[in-house]
Order: C-alpha cells, then sequence, then structure tokens
C-alpha cells in the first residue's frame, strides 16, 4: 500500500480534440505503464464506437507508477472523463474522486466552450489546476497567447503553463513532475472506518459488475462483506484491483488509492454511482455527499426494421441497459411502426451511440422516430403530466398550457461566424443572455429551448462556423410557451411516428419544410401521394409527389431471366428496408432525415 | 401433359465474346482481344453443341441466334460449320429462323453474302444511332454513311434486317428524337429495337455518371416523354412494339426473343451463355464460364458450364412473370398457376387493374401502354405476397 504522501488522483479537462486522449497515453507509455508493443493508440478509449469517433463515453482510470527526479516513487491515478456534453454529469462525479486536473489546451487552438464546461466542474471540485498547452510541435502553435487567454478567460493563473507535445512526448516529463510537484496529496486515514465513493459501474460479462471506487478513509480487502450506504445491501467482495490499464488484481486498497472491486453483483442498476461503501460492520453512517442521478432529457422510438425482430431488440437494449443507467426504455405501440421501445438519452450522442451499438453489436436494423424531449403538460384539473412523445399527446380540450424544457448555451466562435451564430440561435427561438469578446472570439450565451437543440443543432452549428465554433450546455429548467402538436399525414392518413411538438409560431415554416423533405425522401409510387402537415384538423402545408412515371429495364439481356431474378430481389430487399403507411412505402431513414432543417 | 416449355418452343442461343472496341456504355459480356483462334473457336463451339444435342435429342428448333460480342467478327466459315452441325443435330423446323447480331463497319459488310451462304437468314445490325456526334458519344466505331451503307448492302442480302437504336442519349430532345425515328422508320425493313440508353455499373459511363460527369441525361420524365413519343410514331407507321423495347410488322417478330419472352426452352452455348433447359420434368437453369479464355479450356473437360441450378416453382413462375409481361400479348394466369402452384396474388391484381397498369380478360393480363413505363413496379407488385 502506498503512502498518501506518494499518491496522486488527478483527471484531464479538454475541449474535444485538443489532445486528452493523445497525452493520456504518453504518460502511460513514458512511465513504463503498458509494455511498447501494446501500446495502442488512445489506450483508455476502449469501446469500439468511442475510438471510431475518438470520444471517450465512460470514465476510464489507470493507475500509473513513475520515479520523480528526488528518486521517490509515486503512484499516480488518472481518470480519463468524457469530453462530450452529453456526458457532463460522468464528468461532474469523477472530478471529485481526485484533487486536481490537467488543464490541457490546444496551442494552435485557445480555449473552447468545452474547456470552459469542463475546467468550471473542476473548480467547483476545488481542484488544482495545472494548465497544459499542446500541439508546441505545430507551426500555428501560440503559447503565449493561449496562455494569456486562459488567464483572461477563466481567471487561473497560466504563467507556468507545461509546453507539451503529446506527439513527439516533448514536455511530458515535465507534466509528470508538475503533478508530483503541484498537485495535492490526497487526505484520509487509515485506521477510520471504511469510506470509499462509487465512481462509476459496469458490466462485465465474465465478471459481473464491476465497481470503480476511490477510496477515502479506511481499508478494502479482498474477502470483506461491504455495504452500500443508499440501500443498506451488502456484498461479499470477491475481487479488488487496479487498472493498468489493464485489469490487475491487487489484496488491498487504502486511502487515497483508485481501483475496483466485483462482488457478484447482477446488473449496473443495483449501484447508485456517488453511493457511499462501508463495511457491513463497524463501518460509517457518515455518507459522502451524493451526486444527482443523470436524467435522460432526450426521447425517441426505436423499432425494428423487420417487426419479427422485436424480441432480439428487447434483449439488445435490456443488455445495453444492465451497463448504462442513464438510458431508459419503455415499451412502446406505434400504429404504423408496430412494437418497439420508447428510449430516452442523455443527449443526441448518446442516442446515436446506442442507436449504434445495438444495429452493429446485435445486427438489428432500426427505424429511430424524431427524438423530442419531455414536455410538462398542466391539464385544467391542476394535474401535470410528462409528456415524452407527441403521439400521446391528451385531448387539448383538457390542456391548461405546456411547458418545454430550456437549456443555457455557451458558444465560443470567431467573430466572423459570429452573425450566423446569432441568427441560427435567434431561428431557433432563442433569447440572448450575454455576449463577450476574448480576443478575436466572441463569447455568445444563450437560452434556448431544448427541443430546437436536440436534433440538428450542433451540425448546424458546425456548418455555419466551419466547425470553428464550440458549444456546450447546461439545463436551466422548464418555461411555458405555445406549443402545438403537428401531424404530418400521407395519403391522408397520419404517421403517428412523425409528429412533432412545434411553437405555434414555426409550425408553419416547419410544416413546409417537413413536408418538402418528405416528398423527396419517399420514393415515387405509381400513384400521386399528397403529403400533408396539420395542427388538429388544419392542413398548414402540402406537398404532392407525383406519381412514377418510368421505371422499366429497357435492354433485354437474352435469356437471362436469372439477372431479371435478381433485380427483382433486390427491389424486394430495398422494400424491406421501408414501412408500408396504407399504400405508401416509407424509408426508414425519412424518419429522422424528415426533421432536418437547412436554415 | 407436355412440359410448360413447348407453350414458348425451343431455341438456340451462340455467343460471341468479341468485339472491336468495348462500348462505353455495354455491360455485355465482351472483350476485346489482340488476335482470335478462329479454329478454335470454332471446334469448342462444335464440341458445346454435341454436349447439348445428347440431352435434348429429338427437339425440334425454331430458332439460333449468334449474339454478342460482335458476331460479325466469326469467320463465315465457322459461323457456316455450326449451323451445319445443328442441322445435323437437331431436327428444325421449315422456317427455322437464323440470326446473326453485326456491327455495321465497312468490314462486316462484306461478309454478310457468305453468311447468308452459310444459312443465315436474319441480321440484326447495332446502328445505334443516324447521327456522327451521338456516335463518337456512344463510343461507336462507325459513322453514319458507313452504316447506311452496311444496312444497304444488309437489305440487298437479307430479307429479314433488323437493326437497333439506343435514345435517350445525353442531351437529346423530343424534336431531335423524333426527327431520327421518322428516319430510322424510312429505312426500317420490319423489325426495329428501341432501347433506351441504361447506365450500367462498371462501364465507362457507369463510372462517369457515379463521378457526375455524364451531363444532361434525360430525367424520369423526359425519359417517360421519349417513351411515350416512340410509341406513338411506331403505331403510325405499322410498327407497333410487341415487347418493351421491340418493334415489328405484323409476323415479323424475332422468333428467338419470343421464345425468351414465353418463357420456352433454350440452350445457352458460349462464354457466359444462360440457358433454360426442361429435363425428365425439371427446369434447369444453365450457364456458362463467361470468361473467354477460361470456357474454351473448359470446354475439352466438359466443364464449360457452371453446375446447374434447378428451379424452383416459384422461380419457374416469376420469370415466366417477369419474361412474359415484357410482351404485348401478355401472360395466362393459368400458366403461371401451374407453375407456381397458387394463384397470382389476387390483391395485387386489383390494385394495378384499378390504377390502369393492367388489363385481365379471361384468363389473360396484359400491360398497359402506362404500365410498360413502370413494368418493374408492376412486377414486383405483383409477385408481392
Ligand atoms: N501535431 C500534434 N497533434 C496532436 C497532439 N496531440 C494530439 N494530437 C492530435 O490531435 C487529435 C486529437 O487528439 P485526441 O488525443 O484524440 O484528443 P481528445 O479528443 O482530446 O482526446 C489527434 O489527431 C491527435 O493525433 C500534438 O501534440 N501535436
Ligand atoms: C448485345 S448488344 C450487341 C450488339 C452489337 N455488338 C452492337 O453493339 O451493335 C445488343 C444491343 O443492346 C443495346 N445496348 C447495349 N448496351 C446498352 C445500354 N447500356 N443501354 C441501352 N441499350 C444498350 C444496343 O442497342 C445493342 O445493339
Ligand atoms: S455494344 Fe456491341 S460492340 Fe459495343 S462493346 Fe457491347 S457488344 Fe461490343
Ligand atoms: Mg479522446
Amino acid at each position: 500500500m502506498t503512502p498518501l504522501s506518494h499518491i496522486r488522483n488527478f483527471s484531464i479537462v479538454a475541449h474535444i480534440d485538443h489532445g486528452k486522449s493523445t497525452l493520456a497515453d504518453r504518460l502511460i507509455q513514458s512511465t513504463n505503464t503498458v509494455a511498447d508493443r501494446d501500446m495502442k493508440e488512445q489506450m483508455l478509449d476502449s469501446m469500439d464506437i468511442e475510438r471510431e469517433r475518438g470520444i471517450t463515453i465512460k470514465a476510464q482510470t489507470v493507475r500509473i507508477n513513475y520515479t520523480a527526479a528526488n528518486g521517490e516513487d509515486y503512484v499516480l491515478n488518472l481518470i480519463d472523463t468524457p469530453g462530450h456534453v452529453d456526458f457532463a454529469y460522468e464528468v461532474s462525479r469523477s472530478m471529485r474522486a481526485v484533487e486536481g486536473s490537467l488543464l490541457v489546451v490546444d496551442s494552435t487552438q485557445g480555449v473552447e466552450a468545452q474547456t470552459l464546461a469542463n475546467v468550471y466542474h473542476a473548480i467547483d471540485a476545488d481542484h488544482e489546476i495545472v494548465p497544459v498547452l499542446n500541439k508546441i510541435d505545430l507551426p500555428a502553435s501560440d503559447c503565449d497567447r493561449v496562455a494569456e487567454q486562459i488567464e483572461d478567460v477563466i481567471g487561473i493563473d497560466a504563467s507556468g503553463a507545461i509546453r507539451v507535445s503529446a506527439k513527439t512526448g516533448e514536455g511530458i516529463i515535465e507534466t509528470l513532475e508538475s503533478i508530483v510537484q503541484n498537485l495535492p496529496a490526497p487526505k484520509g486515514e487509515r485506521d477510520a472506518p471504511l469510506k470509499a465513493m462509487l465512481v462509476d459501474s459496469w458490466y462485465d460479462s465474465y465478471l459481473g459488475v464491476i465497481v470503480l471506487v476511490r477510496i477515502m478513509d479506511g481499508v478494502l480487502k479482498k474477502g470483506e462483506r461491504i455495504r452500500m450506504l443508499s440501500n443498506n445491501s451488502t456484498h461479499h467482495v470477491d475481487r479488488i484491483g487496479v487498472f493498468r490499464p489493464a485489469m490487475t488484481v491487487i489484496d488491498e486498497l487504502g486511502p487515497g488509492e483508485i481501483g475496483f472491486l466485483t462482488a457478484s453483483i447482477k446488473q449496473v442498476r443495483d449501484t447508485r454511482v456517488g453511493d457511499t461503501i462501508t463495511h457491513e460492520k463497524k463501518g460509517t453512517e457518515d455518507a459522502l455527499p451524493g451526486f444527482k442521478p443523470s436524467q435522460p432529457v432526450v426521447f425517441c422510438g426505436l423499432f425494428p426494421v423487420d417487426s419479427a425482430e422485436f424480441e432480439e431488440l428487447r434483449d439488445s437494449i435490456e443488455k445495453l441497459a444492465l451497463n448504462d443507467a442513464s438510458f431508459s426504455y419503455e415499451m412502446e405501440t406505434s400504429a404504423a411502426l408496430g412494437f418497439g421501445f420508447r428510449c430516452g438519452f442523455l443527449g443526441l450522442l448518446h442516442l446515436e451511440v446506442i442507436r449504434d451499438r445495438i444495429e452493429r453489436e446485435y445486427d438489428i436494423e432500426l427505424i429511430t422516430t424524431a427524438p423530442s424531449v419531455i414536455y410538462h403538460i398542466h391539464m385544467k384539473d391542476g394535474t401535470m403530466m410528462e409528456l415524452h412523445n407527441p403521439a400521446d399527446m391528451p385531448d387539448l380540450t383538457l390542456v391548461d398550457h405546456l411547458e418545454e424544457p430550456r437549456i443555457k448555451a455557451t458558444i465560443l466562435v470567431p467573430d466572423d461566424y459570429l452573425g450566423d451564430v446569432l441568427k441560427l440561435c435567434q431561428d431557433r427561438r432563442g433569447i440572448q443572455l450575454d455576449l463577450t469578446y476574448a480576443g478575436s472570439r466572441a463569447m455568445v450565451v444563450y437560452d434556448l429551448p431544448l427541443n430546437e437543440v436536440v436534433f440538428d443543432f450542433y451540425d448546424r452549428l458546425k456548418s455555419v462556423t466551419k466547425g470553428y465554433a464550440s458549444f456546450d450546455y447546461a439545463m436551466i429548467g422548464y418555461r411555458q410557451d405555445q406549443l402545438v402538436k403537428m401531424s404530418i399525414l400521407v395519403n391522408d392518413e397520419p404517421v403517428d411516428a412523425l409528429s412533432t411538438m412545434v411553437h405555434r409560431d414555426r409550425a408553419e415554416q416547419r410544416g413546409r419544410a417537413m413536408v418538402e423533405k418528405l416528398k423527396d425522401l419517399i420514393p415515387r409510387h405509381m400513384f400521386k401521394i399528397p403529403i400533408q402537415a396539420a395542427i388538429g384538423g388544419k392542413v398548414i402545408a402540402r406537398e404532392t409527389l407525383s406519381a412514377m412515371r418510368k421505371d422499366v429495364t429497357a435492354k433485354c439481356y437474352g435469356g437471362d431471366a436469372t439477372r431479371k431474378r435478381k433485380l427483382l430481389d433486390k427491389q424486394k430487399a430495398g422494400k424491406k428496408k421501408m414501412r408500408q403507411f396504407g399504400k405508401v412505402d416509407i424509408p426508414q431513414e425519412a424518419f429522422i432525415s424528415a426533421l432536418k432543417m437547412d436554415g | 401433359m407436355a412440359d410448360d416449355w413447348e407453350k414458348g418452343g425451343f431455341g438456340l442461343y451462340i455467343h460471341w465474346p468479341f468485339c472491336e472496341a468495348k462500348c462505353p456504355y455495354c455491360d455485355f459480356n465482351s472483350h476485346v482481344v489482340r488476335q482470335i483462334d478462329q479454329h478454335a473457336w470454332c471446334k469448342a463451339y462444335l464440341a458445346e453443341l454435341r454436349r447439348a444435342a445428347a440431352e435434348t435429342p429429338g427437339r425440334v428448333l425454331r430458332s439460333v441466334f449468334f449474339g454478342g460480342g460482335t458476331p460479325s467478327l466469326m469467320d463465315p466459315e465457322t459461323v457456316a460449320e455450326i449451323i451445319a452441325e445443328i442441322r445435323r443435330l437437331w431436327p428444325v423446323a421449315n422456317d427455322l429462323e437464323i440470326t446473326l447480331e453485326a456491327n455495321p463497319g465497312s468490314v462486316e459488310a462484306t461478309r454478310f453474302a457468305a453468311y447468308r451462304q452459310g444459312g443465315v437468314n436474319r441480321i440484326s445490325m447495332g446502328i445505334q444511332a443516324l447521327n456522327d456526334t451521338d456516335l463518337r458519344r456512344l463510343g461507336r466505331l462507325h459513322t453514319a454513311s458507313e452504316a447506311m451503307a452496311a444496312f444497304d448492302i444488309a437489305r440487298a442480302t437479307f430479307e429479314r434486317v433488323s437493326f437497333d437504336l439506343i435514345y435517350a442519349r445525353q442531351g437529346q430532345s423530343l424534336a431531335a428524337w423524333e426527327a431520327e425515328l421518322q428516319q430510322a422508320l424510312t429505312l426500317a425493313v420490319d423489325h426495329l429495337s428501341l432501347y433506351q440508353l441504361t447506365i450500367e455499373q462498371g462501364t465507362a459511363f457507369g463510372d462517369r455518371y457515379r463521378a457526375g460527369k455524364l451531363r444532361d441525361l434525360p430525367d424520369e420524365d423526359l425519359g417517360a416523354d421519349l417513351y411515350t413519343l416512340t410509341q406513338e410514331i411506331c403505331d403510325a407507321a405499322g410498327m407497333p412494339a410487341y415487347e418493351v423495347s421491340n418493334h415489328a410488322r405484323d409476323g415479323a417478330q424475332s422468333r428467338h426473343n419470343l421464345i425468351y419472352w414465353r418463357y420456352g426452352d433454350y440452350i445457352g452455348i458460349g462464354p457466359g451463355a444462360h440457358g433454360r433447359l426442361t429435363l425428365d420434368g425439371q427446369r434447369w437453369a444453365t450457364e456458362t464460364y463467361s470468361n473467354p479464355k477460361k470456357w474454351l479450356d473448359n470446354v475439352p473437360l466438359r466443364q464449360a458450364e457452371k453446375p446447374r441450378n434447378p428451379l424452383s416453382p416459384q422461380d419457374q413462375a416469376s420469370e415466366y412473370l417477369l419474361m412474359g409481361l415484357r410482351l404485348k400479348e401478355g401472360v395466362s394466369l393459368s400458366r403461371y398457376e401451374n407453375l407456381a402452384g397458387s394463384p397470382l396474388n389476387r390483391a395485387g391484381l386489383d390494385d394495378l387493374a384499378d390504377l390502369g397498369m393492367i388489363t385481365r380478360s379471361g384468363d389473360i393480363i396484359t400491360v398497359s401502354n402506362q404500365g410498360f413505363m413502370i413494368l418493374n413496379a408492376v412486377i414486383s407488385r405483383l409477385l408481392d405476397s
């Protein structure tokens, strides 16, 4: 067991792509934590999807042994946190388990929206912060300017910022030394009753639930019985270990240390992030300040393209939910799409990740319906109901008013693009809260309805600013507004999976955009098809998809009847990717694409 | 009970896989080679004929078709020897049709008389366009005047001459096509094939199209208008369509094509040739190796044909519909039911009749002019269960 004075626990905060994962790789590599031949890029991003997209979803951790310049051996525990706004809750809870942070800023870019959001989590958690200016190998690197910006915008001293290239390895030793010298050692009492923080947990098909813990006081040993303070459930600890980053079993964890335990726990849902773990007997009753559990904010329906795959879908969703307590689901039936699930997510990225995993790991093709936020419906009888699905909108005569969730969005953007960003925010019913400048960058703060953001706001933002804007948001509560349900009728039949909630003033514009989009997305049929948007019984937009005019194989391939049969099979396969509404086939991607707005 | 194929008859297709140059739109099994050992090829065809005849003794041949590729690159002696062997191997109909596809170059034209001598009695010429600009764009080696000259020779040599045109070309207007088609009709003898340009994957046009570099192709609406115009003009000239893209004066339909479309039996010989053969009550799909060298090397081993696939009742019924509905004369519901073992889907028939895409009269369903333009969708609706 390592003495407290020789432990340093830290995280790395950064805007996406500023080099957090690369820096972590370098730290691991230069301390020989992993043999060079086992070194993969982005060691800590373990899921396929994370690697592909270069994002970290779950908090990951690694223990590094480091012999410092003073000749002493230190244990450095790094917790790598997710960078994307959808997973902000993961960041804040991981921060409570460590004492300091490396603030990594790309010295060719400067401070970005997620730099700010994440560094505030670190400041909230009372961290000592070591600024690191990364990518100094690049010609565009401008450390002085960025250091100044850090001081201006964040208000911390950046005079001692370490200049690093995570690519070439320059500055890595300085970084390790600074961790040892500038970050505080953890505090804790070895002889006090066990008090450990449940930092994160996930499901492993061999070991069951793996619980990541930070020991605050006391010692945890293999074979002991533990108790969760939140519900007094008890468990037998059958394994204790640390990540290097591969799982390595050890005998005990002492104060200040970070590691994992397994205790034959079956479901991630049985572990509460932020919970306090103690011994069954002679434990503490003094719980750590708990974290609020994360709440899904975006909902959508997931339906199997092939309705025969419903049971497989149920199975895959249940399995994924075992490992992701932030994802919720309930069965849903749609007149049009049959049986599926209404699922709740932390944000759009989270939605996409789950959807990708179902399609990829379980090989089920999905129809994803329009994402929706949770509306509060205040009924005339004084009760309030949550609306997760526009299709469930109650009879309007019973409704008094509706409220929608709002967010505070922080956007950093070079001033060249400021006008476009302001226009985008205005178009999305935003209310400007603040506009300040730091150098040639503007920081714009807007109050926006979440429903205008969940869908394609981030894509639009990236496109109008050519990728130069950065964005972060936080929920700020519910507010009343003039919201209505817009239905879409295809060939005079309502398609429930295309219903959306819209603001009354935007309904016509939105309706027109949707029917135009659908006209392009639905293939021509043998007959013409009216496509309408309606509020209640009133049609507000209408397009007509004209009938198919030509679809015939001109050439005769002699006697090659097989070729014709193959063509027919291909058509049939294409049809399988569509859903029938009355006599009309709608392609699965239409349900999402119809909502994308170009302006 | 007679086998189903007898309703369509029995024919023989011979594929010649070589061309002088590869046309940018063409995805037929055609290859350009420096030298062709005509003698070796002749021997191989003869061997394959004997192999096929051993399986189909006594069947009466109604048609032989030399297709390609460019069969007018075959030595006339080769053609003559093949025809002579065919006549030895099978009994033939009195009016046996023997067609050869020819490119309208000046060299080819010099061989027409010899082909006739060898037994060919019908020529199908790939003229494709009647102006030089479009011929060049289509990558053709001949000019319009060369084609006219070759055509004159063909007309003087054979009683039955057909030619092919490709329309719905890049930048082709309704008016331009109308003029060209009218000119074609003044030339036409008794048969004409009019194909709308199809962009096929794996061709030079296919690549250019994907790269966005094939401009001014007619869109769906113009394509439909061009097709409608074509029908009107040909009807008025007494050359109505008897199939989606084929027009003939009464009685001058290609007998060979009718065998395919009426879902008869046919032998396919030569690289990449397809056949349909009913043997002991089971219908088989046959296909040979399409690589010319592989085919040639495999012939002596009696392995030029790939392993055969039996056609299930539903496959046969689908093929009957896929082929038969291309014909103006339509298909028989009872024949379909006989093949499939169950009737054609009722809801599909009703829907399509309501939309005016098909007409039912007794046992026969025929596709309307409107239906022809979207035949793929019509068939897929009918075969939708
Ligand atoms: N030139 C250069 N590129 C770097 C450096 N650090 C990271 N990168 C690159 O920047 C991109 C983003 O890095 P990554 O570590 O994935 O960022 P993260 O999103 O913060 O985890 C990757 O392409 C890295 O290879 C550096 O010091 N110099
Ligand atoms: C088997 S090809 C070969 C005939 C001969 N080699 C020639 O090119 O003249 C028969 C006909 O199919 C037509 N054809 C070939 N490729 C085509 C395409 N991509 N689109 C439309 N018609 C095509 C041409 O009219 C051609 O004459
Ligand atoms: S169109 Fe005819 S000549 Fe041209 S490559 Fe194809 S088969 Fe040969
Ligand atoms: Mg990363």
